[in-house]
């Protein structure tokens, strides 16, 4: 009988470990990843609807995306709505990956540090009899160690900030983190995107500290703690509030009135 | 052995809790802890991978090589541990993201390890598995407390209903705010482990050093 310390052994039973413990896991991954994935859309619509602060835990989040938030999709480089792509199945995330529906960022544009944008954008409006309220921006942008997906919230002038959210980030839980946190949010409301004398980048910047002085409306306090973090959510406002941007779909919609 | 099938069950609850007696698992006693309903998932998800991964170790104790024992009882672990944390993420959405990187973390719990180790080596699949259960139980006895506590004191509620009206909304009761923090859960499972050893005085360890009595022979 082979000793069970043989090196023989050994190797054989780490294989059949391996083996089986990787058919069950990914098992598990492939069987469970259709209810992830359909976990996940709702939690992105309850965060676009908390973004806008119509968020009701009571009734079903489907129905109530529905009745407030029309969904459309953008093509960023003219700023114009785009009628031939249905906006309800549109991946941005997946189209950004593609060569064929996305364009490649060079090292100057790209101050999110996201390498590839997709060239068409979803965006959300939120309108009240017909009067448009808000629009919720995609945003995303690489912090210290992810990339942060989020919704911004504008108000109806297209300049005026609502708010902010998160939905999938891996910075670090309590410092970056905290870029989840109710609290902080809560700064981004009412602040401005540009400025009147510098109107082609967005002047909206997460500061070093408390925001103070003459240009606090433009200003947000960083997270202590976080600085590269809060330095990646400004980078992410600065590219994504540029021309590379919205900023084409933002003008388009405020000289429509 | 002569462990019977009810002491190796209920012994961790009390008498050999892996947190009060042995301390381990204390990271993730303050971290989870602040509410309930996270505490809960929490020790659901530690019973069963300690309770699994004694089980299969157990199983294949005979045939593991003692050179790569760890490595082999890790491997079985981290994948119980992914694999509740893919169930979770299936089924507690919104719990699973409050958990976040501490699900994860189970694989580094010292309780899975210390009984993979310590007991599933030497005992047979179906003690091994009671034996898994009662820790994590153990362990959830401990956090369910804490948890309570935390919850009940910090916001003023239980599983997110409101018990004790707080003052912000018109009610009497200020909540601790420390309750919210994660010092206060050490303050009370030191706490509780006084409590258990001033009970059962057995528990107490033995001083690791004396102080040396000097005989003074100077006149003072």
């Amino acid at each position: 009988m082979a000793s069970k310390d043989s090196i023989k052994q050994t190797l054989i039973v780490s294989l059949v470990l391996c083996l089986v413990c990787s058919v069950v896991v990914s098992t598990a991954a492939v069987i469970l990843k259709p209810i992830q994935q359909a976990n996940k859309n709702l939690d992105m619509q309850a965060k676009i609807l908390a973004t806008v602060d119509l968020l009701d835990k009571k009734t079903d989040i489907q129905t109530q995306f529905k009745r407030y938030i029309e969904t459309r999709v953008i093509e960023l480089e003219s700023g114009r709505f785009v009628e031939d792509i249905d906006a309800a199945t549109y991946d941005q995330r997946k189209a950004a990956k593609d060569p064929a529906t996305s364009v490649e960022l060079n090292p100057e544009q790209d101050f999110a540090n996201i390498k590839r944008r997709a060239k068409y954008a979803t965006v959300y409006l939120v309108k009240q009899n017909d009067v448009l309220q808000y629009v919720v921006l995609p945003v995303h942008g690489y912090g210290l160690w992810s990339t942060m997906y989020g919704f911004i919230a504008l108000k109806s002038d297209l300049n005026t900030l609502y708010g902010l959210n998160f939905y999938e980030h891996a910075e670090t839980p309590g410092l970056g983190g905290e870029i989840e946190n109710p609290a902080w949010q809560a700064l981004w409301k009412d602040k401005q995107l540009y400025s009147s004398d510098r109107a082609a980048q967005p002047a909206l910047e997460v500061i070093k500290g408390k925001a103070s002085g003459t240009d606090v409306i433009h200003q947000i306090d960083g997270i202590a703690g976080a600085t590269l973090t809060s330095r990646g959510v400004s980078n992410m406002i600065e590219f994504w509030f540029s021309e590379q941007g919205f900023q084409h779909f933002i003008n388009r919609l405020k000289s429509q009135g | 052995m002569s462990d019977s099938p009810k002491s190796v069950l209920l012994n961790p609850l009390l008498n050999n809790n892996p947190v009060t007696l042995q301390v381990l698992g204390i990271c993730s006693a303050l971290a989870v802890t602040s509410k309930l309903s996270t505490a809960l998932i929490m020790c659901l998800a530690l019973t069963v991978v300690t309770a699994f991964s004694n089980l299969f170790i157990s199983f294949i104790r005979h045939q593991i090589p003692a050179n790569i024992r760890i490595i082999v009882q890790m491997t079985i672990i981290a994948s119980l541990v992914i694999v509740v944390d893919l169930f979770l993420k299936a089924y507690a959405f919104e719990l699973s993201k409050q958990l976040s990187v501490f699900v994860g973390l189970i694989i580094t719990n010292c309780i899975v390890l210390g009984r993979a180790e310590a007991f599933a080596m030497k005992n047979g699949p179906m003690l091994s598995f009671l034996d898994g259960i009662g820790n994590g139980l153990g362990y959830s006895v401990i956090l369910i407390i804490v948890g309570t506590l935390r919850e009940l004191f910090g916001s003023g509620s239980l599983l997110g209903h409101k018990i004790l009206p707080l003052i912000t909304e018109g009610g009497w009761f200020d909540p601790v705010g420390i309750m919210l923090l994660p010092p206060s859960a050490f303050f009370i499972i030191g706490l509780l482990i006084w409590a258990v050893r001033s009970w059962k005085k057995d528990q107490i360890e033995k001083a690791e050093y004396q102080i040396h009595q000097v005989h003074r022979t100077e006149i003072l």
